[in-house]
């Protein structure tokens, strides 16, 4: 027998009989193999969510402890080491656990649904991508609960991290765990890359995407090539720490700011990935509301992709203080201010889409409008600093906390909240509590302001950041007793979110198909979505494939009718740049591959931090065996010919 | 209707066809970040030689009388694993297997010389930055090169089980893909350690 190497797609309307027949080759397995196995990019996507929530839980909770002891002066809550772990942890579980995982988890959800694909390019590399994420945020835990969480700052600069001034196992922890998690950011990278290109729904050319896909695709490609940088800080850091190598001692030849380029070549990068699909969130999110397209597509497009082209040639900002040449400076000081351009492109579409459309006040429509203020805040701050004489006064001091709170939680935290009442009718079929909502709303934005905009002045005052007391006399007891008052009024805003999201899970209002009346593909489909996404793949000819009857569009998408592919789990290749159809793709099964494999890598990076040898070849035989099962040739995917 | 423009009736390949598949562009992704690491490995190696004092370059005269010849072999294991996909993509399986064979033993001759060549050292890991990073950045390419090893190995045994044909054969495009970049990647560390301090870096 032969296998079919070529066939035209049917193309067909949609029925009842054609979705059993789909069912027939999607349907999810139940028990253990189906919990492990699971390879459907929406229940990957909802697991990242939920765990990067667990983590923002956590690091507020250390945050608030932290607030606790800062809240008045010469207060003995916490020891100078519990606090010099608290203040690490929470950087590392708010930058790397929560704020990049979240928006994972995000378009993990979104992407196949705006794009009309019915999963992701790699869907078991997308479950490997989750189970390597989890596995690595409960080592890095592990340390911190064991007494030995990071304890130099999330940048973890040497010579302080360097073993003889830090003996224990903190930062070996850190390092370990760091080069763990940087797996699952490649890989996860590697996979939005190539479904932005080749798994998007017939015509659907780049010119079409959502601006998420833009934001997320953007920041894929930074991260793909920025992650190994601090990947192999760290792995020097550990061969150091551990093995007597010389890369960060003066006195063997190396270099304590080799650590800083090479972590700052990651980290600043990194933060406009942490930022990027936040703004698409907002850039796709918010036209909603004001009932009308976004102003500007393209230049909001544009900008994206070049905020994150400049955003390679601005780490240094991050190290003015550390003697380099006045020279080189003044470039990166240049390129760090002519980013604010496309930054400003965005907030001036935002403000015209709200100012020339309708505005239709929702809780969504607040955190998304409200980001945009809070953009400007930290943008600002962050424009002040990009000037070295500025920065010479204000580094190392609360204005710089101030600024980066203003930056992550102002276009990370908004938006993604904004994010949850947008979706989550789409993810779980009912309405989220609008009453309640605004409550949510009002209470954190009073709340965050209440404890970050003081800390400008704190920061100007000279309160240097990372300091675990302060005298009365110096003058900042009340400005921080107001943050920590602030710091607490904003957490319970994210309880009423989680309140909400409880009580609406099971009670909430149904939600229909498209609630908000958006114009995008995801809508499209039942709330929850079917397994396979789309009984038919849609044809798209517009940029709203929803509104088309209202906007002046000459053409019309095709959403009912289109190529069927029920002869398998089959899904449509199209080509890179205007997506036409260029094969039909095979979609891989679930499989317990890569949480395999995954649990071979997390015993490998143990019997490291362990010492424990049989451990670590254990776990690489594990790991190799699940790797070729994985890579093994299969008939169903067609990757060999049938014996 | 757009639908008669976008959904020819004209078949498609099902599945992965010769390189035309999402794993060719995977493997290529892989490729990228790999690239990426290596960069900074030479970055830093520039870096500390540059901001460094004179005598930092523990070898200002790299003794080439086995490298060279070792660079060669793994370049040429690059030309041999694509002639033997020729093989593979005109059909001739024996071909496909000499050739796959000896790239494989290339490759494996080329990491065990390699571990020959760290024992000539004067220098080790320990004895100063550029000792480390000599062997952190030998050592992952020699990594990189077990792993390619492997695969190759593995195209080798799926040949041998004839799973591959002219059209269903992304497997194997990808692995030499690999391969290439492995070998590739060489040329800049070779340069890098071996050639650079004849030109007067590091003295």
């Amino acid at each position: 027998m032969k296998a079919v190497q070529l066939r035209a797609p049917v193309v067909g309307p949609d029925s009842v009989a054609h979705q059993a027949r789909l069912l027939q080759w999607w349907e999810a397995e139940g028990g253990l193999k189906g919990f492990f196995g699971s390879v459907d990019h929406k229940v990957i996507g909802i697991r990242y969510i939920v765990t990067a929530f667990v983590f923002l839980m956590l690091g507020g909770l250390e945050a608030l402890v932290m607030r606790l002891q800062l809240a008045g002066p010469d207060r003995s809550l916490l020891t100078p080491q519990q606090y010099d772990q608290l203040f690490s942890t929470h950087g590392m579980t708010m930058i790397f656990l929560y704020a990049s995982p979240v928006l994972s988890g995000f378009s993990n959800y979104l992407w196949p649904l705006m794009l009309g694909s019915r999963d992701m390019a790699f869907p078991r590399l997308n479950a490997l991508g989750y189970w390597i994420y989890l596995a690595s945020g409960i080592f890095l835990y592990t340390g911190f609960l064991t007494g030995n969480g990071p304890n130099d700052g999330w940048f973890n600069y040497v010579p302080y991290a360097s073993r003889p001034y830090n003996p224990g196992l903190n930062e070996d922890f850190y390092s370990l765990g760091m080069v763990f998690l940087g797996i699952a950011t490649t890989v996860g990278a590697a996979n939005f890359i190539v479904t932005a290109f080749r798994t998007r729904a017939p015509g659907m050319s780049l010119d079409r995407l959502p601006i998420l896909a833009w934001g997320t695709l953007t920041a894929s490609f930074a991260n793909l090539v920025v992650v190994p940088a601090v990947s192999l800080a760290f792995l020097m850091l550990w061969l150091d720490r551990q093995f007597g190598t010389q890369f960060f001692n003066t006195a063997g030849g190396g270099a304590p700011l080799l650590w800083q380029h090479l972590f700052w070549i990651f980290g600043h990068p990194w933060v406009y990935a942490i930022v990027l699909p936040a703004m698409g969130m907002v850039s796709d999110g918010l036209p909603v509301f004001c009932r009308r397209p976004l102003v500007g597509y393209s230049l909001v497009a544009i900008s994206t992709v070049a905020t994150m082209i400049l955003g390679f040639g601005v780490w240094v900002h991050h190290m003015f203080a550390t003697g380099l040449p006045g020279l080189g400076m003044s470039f990166f000081s240049a390129a760090s201010i002519a980013i604010t351009l496309p930054s400003a492109v965005a907030v001036f579409a935002w403000l015209a889409t709200i100012r020339f459309g309708k505005p239709v006040i929702t809780t969504a429509f607040l955190f998304f409008s409200s980001m945009i203020l809070l953009f400007v805040i930290g943008g600002v701050s962050g424009f002040m600093t990009a000037s070295v004489p500025v920065d010479w006064q204000l580094t190392d001091t609360y204005f710089v906390v101030a600024h980066l709170h203003y930056v992550l939680i102002g276009i990370n935290v908004f938006p993604v909240v904004g994010a949850i009442y947008f979706w989550f009718p789409k993810m779980r079929g009912r309405m989220l509590d609008e009453r309640l909502g605004r409550w949510n709303f009002w209470v954190m934005f009073i709340g965050f302001n209440l404890a970050f905009l003081p800390m400008h002045l704190t920061g100007l005052l000279g309160m240097p950041r990372r300091i675990y007391s302060y005298g009365p006399e110096m003058g900042w007891t009340t400005l921080n007793l107001i943050t920590s008052l602030g710091s607490f009024v904003f957490a319970s805003g994210v309880l009423l979110l989680l309140v909400n999201v409880i009580r609406s899970w099971s009670k909430g209002q149904p939600a229909g198909a498209n609630p908000w009346d958006a114009p995008t593909l995801e809508w499209s489909v039942s709330s929850p979505p079917p397994v396979y996404n789309f009984a038919v793949i849609p044809t798209v000819a517009s940029r709203h494939p929803l509104w088309e009857g209202r906007l002046s569009s000459p053409t019309c998408s095709s959403l009912q009718e289109g190529p069927l592919l029920d002869e398998g789990r089959e899904s449509l290749g199209t080509s890179a740049v205007e997506a036409s159809p260029d094969m039909i793709l095979e979609v891989p099964q679930d499989s317990c591959a890569p949480a395999v494999l995954a649990a071979g890598v997390a015993g490998t990076f143990s019997g490291l931090i362990l010492k424990s040898e049989p451990l670590v070849i254990v776990s690489a035989v594990v790991l190799g065996l699940a790797l070729l099962w994985w890579l093994w040739p299969r008939r169903q995917l067609r990757e060999r010919e049938p014996a | 209707m757009t639908e008669e423009l976008l959904v020819p009736s004209r078949s498609l390949p099902v599945g992965p066809i010769g390189r035309r598949g999402v794993g060719w562009w995977g493997v290529g992704t892989l490729v990228a970040s790999e690239a990426a690491l290596f960069t900074y490995l030479l970055f830093a190696y520039f870096y500390l030689g540059a901001t460094a004092g004179d005598g930092w370059v523990l070898e200002p005269r790299p003794h080439l009388a086995v490298a060279l010849p070792n660079t060669l072999l793994l370049l040429a294991s690059s030309l041999v694993a694509w002639w033997a996909e020729r093989g593979v993509l005109r059909a001739r399986r024996a071909q496909a297997l000499i050739g796959f064979g000896m790239a494989t033993l290339m490759g494996g001759a080329f990491a065990l010389i390699q571990l020959h060549e760290w024992h000539t050292k004067p220098f080790s890991f320990g004895t100063s930055s550029y000792g480390s990073l000599y062997f952190l950045t030998t050592g992952l390419h020699e990594a990189h090169v077990v792993v390619g090893v492997l695969i190759l190995a593995f195209i080798f045994l799926w040949t041998a089980l004839d799973y591959f044909s002219p059209r269903r054969r992304l497997s194997v495009s990808a692995g030499v893909l690999y391969w290439h970049f492995v070998d590739a990647v060489w040329l800049f560390v070779f340069t890098t350690y071996y050639l650079t301090p004849y030109l007067g870096f590091g003295r």
